[in-house]
């Protein structure tokens, strides 16, 4: 069956014509020649690099000035506020999103409802406008209570003591992250069989432990491609929290560009590395997240770089081998 | 399949179940239609019945997967799922239901293996988390219990490794990890291919010789009359006849139960 039929009835022919007969090459199959695919490669390689011979001759790039910036302290310290806002932002942003998918798919139609508000609402408002208005709060609301609803209040805050830039960057953001966290949240949840549940219950395991150790674990598997997409796209959206004063990674370049005019492309170049390298490390922690969760999901993990390497070096050799039998 | 045959564990008591008139129905479409049975503890009960016949609903009522619009289970004399309150039932906590369901064992036509975690947690996770036992313990308890079912060396497995044979047992091992005084089958081998429909009864069968009262629901005749103590044909929510196999399966009284007989034999 999976010996085409033709093989078989050339053999003994072959042998008979040729001397003496060699099974092996007689019987060797020549791929397929793909002239298309070599001159498309040689096409794009002629473009890449053209684009990198742009990139590293043309004068307006000052790639002296990239690299008097590049590791400046007062990039570093915008690097360092960009982190910040990030990981708080990331962390908050998640429970919060957790919260209200919980919230969405609880049994309550109030708490579904207002989760529903929430979402519809912050992912109706653009960021900029959350963190300018957030910005102009203690205009609104002099003090922040904690106490009896609608009662008397145990504790307050002077709001202009307690919203300092960081806080406002840091709420701003979150309130606008948990709504579209929760989105990927609740897809995550719901794409867990129903049957684990069921399992889950049949077996008397606690409401919590339920949540904990069945379903999210399992709900984790298409939440984490989503929320790092999701964390990518803010760790960029930090870069707006210089409209509220606070000197981020693009604040700080902005703010140096405004004193040395000259040098705005090296800094805009400075930054958008560092972009890229941030970005770079979360799609790396992605992929092993990734592979972490897919344990039991997919019958063997996918192998890491380092496996596909190897593998694909072994394989290069049995290849060599191979010819030179041949 | 080399199931040892060792008996229960002592502290297993052998339950008793009572259907009380159980009356389901999903809008006006009624599933369950006064269903009355008395399983005795140690009983080995099978239920027959065409698809749609509330055979299934009956299984999950028992352990109060889904809450019964009128009448009452009762495990060892305890309501289940409900207490009484004056002249009525009200539904339990939550957390008291899960309790009580800690103690009566399911087994899914579909498995419901949790594919994140081994062979071995699947087991042990249950008695840990519900609080019956120790890490340990339980995880030496899940050994034991799975080389009951012939899994002894794919403990470290996860259950998309195993065949479809072999996950069910995993399943009922992890029913087992409770110590259940009942345990419930839901079709247990209909979503298995023919050749590993063996390995499973096997092990069912190792566990009517020990004393478990155990509720199947199942398409396998010839099994039903190999190890039901009595058989119990329901058709359209209501229960149609019931008695030992050799009456219900051999010389059944009911037009429906001949009808539905001569259709799967």
């Amino acid at each position: 069956m999976s010996e085409p039929p033709g093989a078989t009835v050339t053999l003994p022919e072959a042998r008979a014509a040729a001397e003496p007969p060699k099974a092996v090459t007689a019987q060797r199959v020549l791929p397929l020649r793909r002239p298309g695919r070599w001159i498309a490669t040689a096409v794009v390689l002629v473009l890449a690099a053209q684009f990198v011979h742009g990139l590293v001759s043309n004068p307006f790039y000052q790639w002296d000035r990239f690299g008097y910036w590049f590791l400046r302290p007062a990039i570093l310290d915008g690097l360092l506020i960009t982190l910040e806002v990030t990981v708080y932002s990331a962390v908050l942003g998640l429970a919060g999103g957790i919260l209200l998918a919980l919230a969405r798919l609880s049994g309550s139609p109030v708490l579904r409802a207002v989760s529903w508000l929430y979402v519809w609402a912050f992912r109706s408002v653009p960021l900029i406008v959350v963190l300018i208005f957030l910005y102009n709060f203690s205009a609104l609301y002099k003090t922040l209570s904690v106490g009896v609803p609608f009662g008397p209040a145990f504790f307050s805050f002077d709001e202009s003591k307690l919203a300092t830039d960081m806080v406002i960057a840091v709420v701003g953001l979150s309130l606008h992250e948990a709504a579209y966290a929760a989105e990927v949240v609740r897809g995550g949840i719901l794409s867990v069989d129903q049957g684990q549940h069921e399992a889950a219950s049949a077996l008397g395991l606690p409401k919590g432990y339920q949540f904990r150790k069945v379903v999210f674990p399992q709900a984790l598997r298409s939440i984490v491609p989503n929320y790092v997409n999701q964390l990518i796209g803010l760790i960029k959206g930090t870069s707006l929290v210089f409209y509220v004063s606070l000197l981020d990674l693009f604040g700080a370049a902005q703010t140096m560009g405004s004193t040395y005019p000259g040098d705005i492309v090296p800094l805009l170049l400075v930054v958008t590395v560092w972009y890229l390298v941030l970005t770079s490390v979360v799609s790396v922690v992605q992929f092993y997240v990734e592979r972490h969760y897919a344990r039991g999901a997919t019958r063997s993990l996918p192998p890491t770089p380092l496996q596909k390497l190897r593998a694909g070096l072994a394989g290069l050799r049995v290849r060599i081998r191979q010819e030179a039998a041949v | 399949m080399t199931a040892t045959t060792h008996r229960a564990p002592a502290d297993t008591e052998a339950a008793t179940v009572e259907i009380h008139d159980v009356h389901k129905w999903y809008g006006t479409h009624r599933v369950l239609d006064g269903v009355d049975l008395t399983v005795r503890p140690g009983e080995v009960t099978v239920i027959l019945g065409p698809s749609g016949s509330g055979k299934s609903t009956l299984l999950r009522v028992v352990n109060h997967l889904e809450r019964p619009e009128i009448g009452h289970v009762s495990i060892n004399g305890e309501l289940i799922g409900v207490r009484r309150q004056g002249e009525r039932l009200k539904e339990l906590s939550e957390r008291a239901i899960l309790t009580q369901r800690s103690r009566i064992g399911f087994v899914f036509q579909n498995f419901n293996l949790f594919p994140h975690l081994t062979v071995l947690d699947n087991v042990a996770a249950a008695p840990v988390a519900t609080g019956k036992l120790g890490k340990p313990e339980a995880v030496e308890l899940a050994r034991e219990l799975l080389g009951r079912v012939g899994l002894a060396d794919r403990t470290g497995a996860y259950p998309r490794q195993l065949s479809g044979g072999q996950q069910q047992r995993v399943a009922i091992a992890r029913a087992l990890a409770l110590r259940p005084g009942v345990i419930l089958f839901d079709e247990p081998t209909s979503a298995l291919d023919p050749e590993l429909v063996g390995e499973v009864l096997a092990v069912i069968k190792d566990l009517a010789t020990s004393r478990t009262t155990l509720l199947i629901v199942t398409h396998e005749i010839g099994f039903a009359r190999e190890i039901a103590d009595r058989v119990v044909f329901i058709d359209g929510g209501r229960i149609i006849e019931q008695g030992p196999p050799s009456e219900v399966l051999d010389k059944p009284r009911h037009e429906r139960t001949r009808d539905f007989l001569s259709k799967v034999l």
